[in-house]
């Protein structure tokens, strides 16, 4: 489309040359910059759901807080109203463009919202500080059960008659049918309540150890986060031997398995040179879809284990109503799982070439 | 007597009607009962169904408190025990089975009704209509919707199961709407609906008579799977504590004993058998659906 731009004047060849350039440029990756377009509209159109969200909430929250404010630092009304709707980003009283213009330039400053209840909290610091706890967490046991995953449907689906398998089976369903935060119930009323191995709640002791990077710290965490990725593990590990299995299956169907086993190679070779690398192509993507949601924190897990993650600081201010901090969370896991679906688009036909030519 | 033969020949005729229609529903049944995981999954579903509709007839539940009869061990009266009110526990997972079903069979009802249209629609037009509605689609994916859910379930006060069930499917029915529009999408090529288009059949005729049917399966599985989804994101609304509008929902009552403190064993004993409830109900409709799959695509049977 770009080479259809004919200069008028005398000297436009080098323009007409430059824009052939750049219209090769972008035919070349066209691919590349209709993911980050498409990427690029949902997150505008996730910015507008969430912000009719806000505006469907009930009662006048900007008022309350002007009366907060009102009564803390001797104020008139006007002025603390004022002085609310400019902290909380939010004005009642303007037209439904004027607000919106206003959320979506306290977005582009970086403002994902404060909160109205406890000055000097926002959505910002508190992804600051609770995100590292909900990433650690979870990305850890998404990489285990990735493993065992992977280690586990490979080997099931070599042997699709034995009892490994019947097992398996038997795994995924229980596993797959059980939702995860009754896990989790069941981890914490075993282990932590009924046995007292670990504890309950928290992320570390605050009495015993001090943070920073000591041993002591250390371990503390991984102890107190054992529980949590334990539940993780077994929820997730199902899922990840279902479709490696299922992977697999489709692989082992394939032309150049059979060479293989007619050169004579044996089952561990074939699984590990041939079958496990075609199989794992599929899975790179549901791995980097999975791991986009791990930004949300698993709400109701986080609130049981009381970890001090994302989903539990989600699930707390629903509840006391702080809804202008929810949206900044709700908004950060949506731009996080929009990103990373983004940054898995473009890295799947650096890994698997025909995509790029299908 | 012509009268008596017209008569005659309409009840042969509608005898040879309904020996082929009853033929044809016990070819249907057959089939439907070909699969073991079928059987054991359906009839699970309809234990708890029936347990729904006669238990509360049989055992009425009594929401009196009793502070004298707290906390006691399961017994021939109290086969479950008794909570920390006296309340028979039982009798409150009895009653709680219709309210659980309800929202899981509405919830079911509204996704899987807004996903097909949806993906029908926008499978089968294409181009602008299909850009939007995938463009709505998309955000719907990527907005995590747990968190969505208590937001809603906050904002709009939760009196019945229907309204759970509309804040459950208004953001569960993305991915439905998604896989029905690619099966649309490849329908769309085949011979069949090619001649259609050719013919100048109309467009309500296409989807409903010939599409509809070819992705029926899809649905009636996806169907199953809604109600799956919809136990899960309900049961866990009620566990954060958000819509307390029935007490003797599972949800609500592993809630109360989970508020009530974990270190206390007698309250664990509560909120087990809600529990063992759920997982059994989930195992039973994975298993239906499983089985389902299995018969009606026999294509995609892996093993």
């Amino acid at each position: 489309m770009e080479n259809k731009t004919t200069g008028t004047s005398v000297g436009a060849s080098k323009l007409k040359e430059f824009l052939g350039a750049c219209g090769r440029f972008l035919q070349k990756y066209s691919y590349f910059f209709a993911k980050i377009g498409i990427s690029l509209v949902t997150l505008a159109l996730s910015v507008i759901v969430l912000f009719f969200l806000l505006r469907m909430i009930p009662g006048d929250i900007v008022e309350l807080y002007a009366l907060k404010l009102q009564n803390q630092q001797g104020i008139t009304f006007d002025r603390a109203y004022e002085l609310a709707a400019q902290l909380l980003n939010y004005d009642p009283n303007e037209n439904i463009f004027q607000a919106f213009g206003r959320y979506v330039g306290g977005l582009f400053r970086g403002e994902l919202g404060n909160s109205y209840l406890e000055t000097g909290v926002s959505a910002n610091s508190l992804i600051a500080t609770r995100l590292p706890w909900t990433l650690f967490i979870s990305s850890v046991s998404l990489f285990i059960s990735f493993f065992i995953g992977i280690a586990v449907g490979g080997f099931v689906a070599q042997k699709r008659k034995g009892i490994a398998n019947k097992v398996a089976s038997g795994y995924i369903a229980v596993s797959g049918s059980v939702p995860d935060y009754l896990i989790a119930l069941i981890l914490v009323i075993v282990f932590a309540y009924q046995l007292r191995w670990f504890p309950a709640q928290n992320n570390y002791d605050a009495f015993a150890v001090t943070p920073g990077f000591n041993l002591p710290f250390l371990l503390n965490v991984l102890y107190y986060a054992f529980l949590p990725i334990l539940s993780y593990t077994i929820v997730q590990t199902g899922n990840w031997i279902l479709h490696m299995r299922g992977s697999c299956i489709g692989v082992l169907g394939e032309d150049y398995i059979l060479a293989a086993r007619a050169r004579g190679l044996g089952e561990r070779l074939i699984r590990r040179k041939y079958m496990k690398k075609n199989a794992l192509l599929p899975l790179v993507t549901q791995f980097g879809v999975s791991f986009g949601a791990l930004f949300g924190g698993a709400t109701l897990m986080e609130s049981i284990f009381n970890y001090p993650g994302i989903g539990l600081e989600i699930s707390n201010r629903i509840i006391s109503k702080d809804y202008m901090v929810v949206q900044g969370l709700i908004f950060f896991s949506a731009a996080m799982v929009i990103l990373v679906n983004l940054v898995v688009d473009l890295i799947y036909p650096l890994v698997d070439p025909r995509v790029r030519r299908g | 007597m012509p009268e008596e033969k017209n008569f005659k020949t309409f009840c042969a005729a509608l005898g040879r009607f309904l020996r082929e229609e009853g033929d044809a529903f016990v070819r249907g049944l057959k089939k439907f009962f070909s699969n073991g995981k079928t059987i054991v999954g359906f009839s699970i579903i309809l234990f708890f169904v029936l347990v729904a509709i006669f238990g509360p007839l049989i055992f009425p539940y009594d929401s009196n408190t009793d502070m004298a009869n707290s906390y006691l061990a399961p017994s021939w009266l109290h086969p479950f025990g008794t909570d920390w009110l006296g309340r028979d526990v039982f009798r409150q997972v009895i009653a709680g089975t219709g309210s659980v079903l309800e929202i899981a069979f509405y919830s079911a009802i509204f996704t899987v009704v807004i996903g097909t249209v949806l993906g029908i629609v926008s499978g089968y037009l294409g181009g602008w209509v299909d850009k939007i509605i995938m463009a709505i689609t998309n955000i719907f994916l990527s907005i995590p919707s747990f968190p969505i859910y208590l937001l809603l379930a906050a904002i709009v006060t939760i009196s019945t199961p229907i309204s759970l069930a509309v804040i459950i499917s208004v953001w569960s029915w993305a991915g439905l709407c998604r896989s029905i529009r690619v099966q649309i999408m490849s329908l769309k090529e085949r011979d069949f609906i090619q001649i259609c288009t050719v013919m100048h059949m109309s467009k309500a005729h296409i989807i409903f008579k010939e599409l509809m049917p070819n992705v029926f399966s899809y649905i009636a599985i996806n169907f199953v799977m809604a109600m799956r989804n919809a136990i899960m994101a309900s049961v866990g609304i009620m566990l954060v504590g958000l819509a307390a509008y029935d007490p003797t929902n599972w949800g609500a009552i592993i809630n109360a004993a989970r508020t009530k403190g974990l270190m206390n064993v007698k309250n664990i004993y509560i909120l087990l058998y809600p529990l063992v409830c759920i997982i059994v109900f989930q195992i039973a409709t994975l298993l239906l659906s499983n089985g389902l799959d299995e018969t009606l695509n026999p294509r995609l049977k892996v093993l």
